[in-house]
């Protein structure tokens, strides 16, 4: 608990609506995306400048008072779960887009700045901010730097490491960082990389300067259904073997298909175990080349049915169903848990036949969808909360199908993050070596482990309470797979 | 091979050795001059793994990057940021550690954007791994990407993961009569609209732009932006990656003349410091080969929101590249003696204090 006497000092630093310590408004902070893990947090701090943000974290510093940073609060991996005894830092007043410069294309912004706030002031323009998180109409740049967040369209256009040139960061002690530049690149070490998807443990980002890219001249999606999974993996494998790369390329299995058909009717085919989207963009002569060899590929590849979007409303229709796969697949059951996974596309079939296999052992569905190009892998896992015990069986469920992921080459998370729920599986996908260097991270910007404490890189000694092996490379459990 | 390293970087741990980390030495000139006993890369060198339709493609360090490219041009794919090999042998381990990319950079990406991971030694002998070889991975700090630019000082990287991109179609460049304003100007217009390009220069009085991509889009940019078809320019574009004209390196002539690679923001218009100069990258790097001090250079770098290098040359007394900032200074040494505790790997090279 938080002693009156730092409250004390808290509240002088802050306006009064801006520092929340009631239990009633504290409550609305208690978890993140991922309710599942819950913590009314003892205070929240909403600081309305980067002046108050550094104060707040001086206080902290000279009190050891860990800080838990949040922005909208969209996280799927509890990486704002609140921690006792912490101040939890909510940044969402700092939403100001400070500047725009269309000629250099950039902009720069504080970090409670929605997602898509960006390419709507950027549309003037004709520019826009290329990572698209699902959660991108709520979700904040603070938080996609925190959580290095992609979208459909990352294969192309990248991540958000891919996407941002410069930050104003602060540090525990409250001392100011500026990080990257206005050109392409800075001197030293690539902290602007350190800082992306650091999940709040390093330093507290203030500002944000982000690249803008012209908008595509042109976007045509072809949907193609096939009668196995194995054949739209392999598609995929094909489109980008024809010297393709589709600006978002997608997959879904049987169960997300006819979840997302019976919710938006977005009149996809029905008899079919996968359904690819494959979206081009770019100057309109290549979308018109390109558009003609990924249907020829698909054909090639065994799609039972192809079609091309042929005006924007059909696009918009063939990426309704796609777009609503979670809320639809939420339909199916009352809960679902969600997996973020990425995997070598080759091992897609697989790993899929495991997902499967393991389904039928835990007796949970799972419904999945795929961003097929480039490997990351969400299967939903469905369940009943109220069932006793039905939520600690998906967990697990879960876990088993991240080790899988792990062991066939990939990773526990491709853009969800860490956070507490996958602190686990970095025992398995890490050996202590190298958890150790993250530590070593850790420790370059904040030695009294202030900031977030408990999240994202497990304590050695937790990954040996948990039992958790790491999976030592070249002793795999299964050495006939293809691994690259 | 990897265990005599790892045996020899123990020893050099236990005893406090210097180390100095070499491939094929293509890139000796920069940075910062750095002693130690050599530690030889070059006999760590094959490819891995290569699936083409996996879009990645890992190899040990001392790996030359012709071979890598030959490999990937086999099959119609390319290092999208199109690293320099300087006219010598440069390696994927040496590429990685020095960060630098060639004219495709603005409008595809650097060498970080396209490292998915990497295998290293840290400073205590430890084989660690980082990263993967697959295109989206959050799992723990980023400590692949960390290592690109680095150059040695934190570990010596073994091997490395690369995401690689179809070759374009075609590729033609268009040159322009310009001056110096006009052409940053039209660089960063261009680059505000949807085109194909994928490189541009300006050096007296010409501008030259490279598209890439499908034919039809090649065609139709060149038809909208004009100008006049700029011949053999593979070789044109190779000559600047390498820096390969007399322009990068004037000192058998005028030892005076070091080459400064300022590198600001693309908009920033003329620098008035001479007309020794060749303008990259949409307009984000300036190389002037000058006899100017470098403060006066870095306080103009950093005027437009860059910074400075001495790229070929004779390293001011506060080294090769501009200063940190006291907070930044910290972290990086933080990181430095936590990755090599005793400070063997390439002492000095980066800066002076480390």
């Amino acid at each position: 608990m938080l002693t009156p006497a730092f409250i004390n000092k808290l509240r002088r630093l802050l306006p009064a609506d801006s520092l929340l310590i009631e239990k009633e408004d504290l409550v609305p902070f208690e978890s993140d995306g991922l309710s599942a893990y819950r913590n009314t947090p003892d205070v929240v701090a909403l600081p309305e400048n980067e002046a108050q943000v550094a104060a707040i974290l001086t206080l902290c510093h000279a009190e050891n008072v860990p800080v838990v940073a949040r922005g909208a609060g969209t996280g799927l991996a509890a990486g704002a779960l609140p921690v006792d005894g912490a101040v939890l830092l909510v940044l969402a007043k700092l939403n100001r887009i400070k500047a725009l410069d269309p000629l250099a294309r950039t902009a720069v912004v504080e970090p409670g700045v929605r997602n898509l706030a960006i390419s709507e002031a950027a549309a003037a323009h004709n520019l826009y901010y290329a990572p698209d998180p699902s959660s991108q109409i709520a979700c904040s740049i603070g938080g996609n730097v925190a959580e290095n967040s992609g979208g459909v369209h990352c294969l192309k256009y990248g991540l958000t490491v891919h996407n941002i040139l410069k930050l104003r960061a602060f540090t525990i002690a409250g001392e100011l960082l500026e990080i990257g530049n206005e050109s392409l690149d800075s001197a030293g070490y690539d902290l602007l990389a350190l800082m992306t998807g650091s999940e709040g443990m390093l330093a507290i980002v203030t500002e944000v300067t982000v690249k803008l890219l012209p908008r595509p001249e042109r976007a045509q999606v072809v949907l193609a259904a096939f009668d196995d999974v194995a054949k739209a993996g392999a598609a995929v494998g094909n489109i980008i073997a024809a010297g393709v790369i589709p600006a978002g390329l997608e997959m879904m299995d049987k169960l997300a298909i006819e979840a997302a058909e019976a919710f938006v009717h977005a009149g996809y085919p029905l008899n079919c175990a996968a359904l690819l989207l494959c979206e081009i963009d770019g100057v309109n002569e290549e979308v018109s080349d390109d558009i003609a060899t990924v249907r020829r590929v698909l054909t090639e590849s065994g799609a039972t049915e192809i079609r091309t979007a042929e005006n924007e409303a059909q696009r918009l229709k063939f990426w309704a169903g796609r777009k609503a796969a979670f809320p639809a697949v939420g339909r199916l059951a009352p809960d679902y848990y969600c997996m973020d996974g990425t995997i070598p596309r080759s091992a897609l079939p697989h790993v899929l036949t495991r997902i499967a296999e393991m389904s039928v052992e835990y007796a949970l569905a799972v419904a999945n969808v795929f961003h097929a190009g480039d490997g990351n892998l969400h299967p939903l896992i469905l369940f009943d909360a109220n069932v006793p015990g039905e939520l600690h069986k998906a967990e697990d469920f879960g876990g088993r199908i991240l080790e899988l992921c792990v062991e066939v080459g990939g990773t526990i998370t491709g853009e969800h993050g860490v956070g507490v729920e996958k602190i686990k599986q970095m025992c398995k996908q890490f050996s202590s070596p190298e958890l150790t260097r993250f530590h070593d991270v850790k420790a370059a910007f904040d030695p009294g482990k202030l900031l977030n404490p408990g999240k994202a890189v497990p304590e050695l000694h937790r990954c040996a309470e948990w039992g958790a092996m790491h999976v030592h490379h070249g002793k795999l459990a299964h050495p006939e797979l293809p691994r690259f | 091979m990897l265990n005599d390293l790892i045996n020899r970087i123990q020893a050099a741990h236990t005893a406090a050795t210097p180390l100095l980390i070499r491939g094929h030495g293509s890139k000796a000139f920069y940075s910062n001059p750095c002693a130690g006993e050599t530690l030889d890369t070059s006999a760590l060198s094959g490819v891995i793994e290569y699936q083409p339709k996996e879009l990645v493609l890992t190899a040990r360090a001392g790996t030359p990057l012709a071979e890598i490219e030959a490999l990937l041009a086999e099959n119609k794919q390319m290092l999208a940021f199109e690293p320099p090999h300087f006219g010598g042998r440069a390696t994927l381990g040496g590429c990685v550690a020095a960060g630098l990319s060639g004219p495709r950079r603005p409008y595809a990406g650097a060498v970080r954007d396209f490292v998915l991971g990497v295998r290293m030694i840290d400073g205590s002998g430890q084989a660690l791994r980082f990263g993967g070889q697959v295109i989206k991975n959050v799992a723990g700090y980023d400590v692949s990407r960390l290592m690109v630019g680095s150059l040695g000082t934190l570990g010596l990287i073994t091997e490395a993961s690369l995401k690689v991109l179809p070759k374009p179609a075609s590729e033609r460049s268009l040159q322009f009569e310009m001056d110096e304003a006009q052409a940053i100007d039209a660089m960063n217009r261009w680059a505000a609209q949807p085109l194909p390009l994928s490189a541009s220069a300006w050096h007296a009085g010409l501008l030259c732009v490279r598209l890439s991509g499908a034919d039809s889009a090649v065609a139709a940019a060149q038809a909208k932006l004009g100008g006049e078809l700029l011949n053999d320019d593979a070789a044109f574009w190779k000559r600047l990656r390498d820096q390969s004209t007399p322009f990068f390196d004037k000192r058998p002539l005028h030892p005076e003349l070091n080459l400064w690679r300022l590198a600001v923001k693309p908009t920033t218009g003329p620098l008035q410091l001479g007309d020794a100069q060749w303008i990259e990258w949409g307009g984000a790097v300036r190389w002037l080969a000058t006899d100017l001090p470098a403060p006066t250079l870095r306080a103009a770098a950093q005027g437009c929101g860059g910074h400075a290098t001495l790229f070929r040359g004779a390293a001011p007394d506060d080294g090769a590249f501009t200063p940190l900032s006291p907070a930044l200074l910290t972290i990086h040494k933080n990181l430095k003696q936590r990755f090599d505790p005793k400070g063997i790997f390439n002492r000095g090279r980066l800066y002076p204090d480390f």
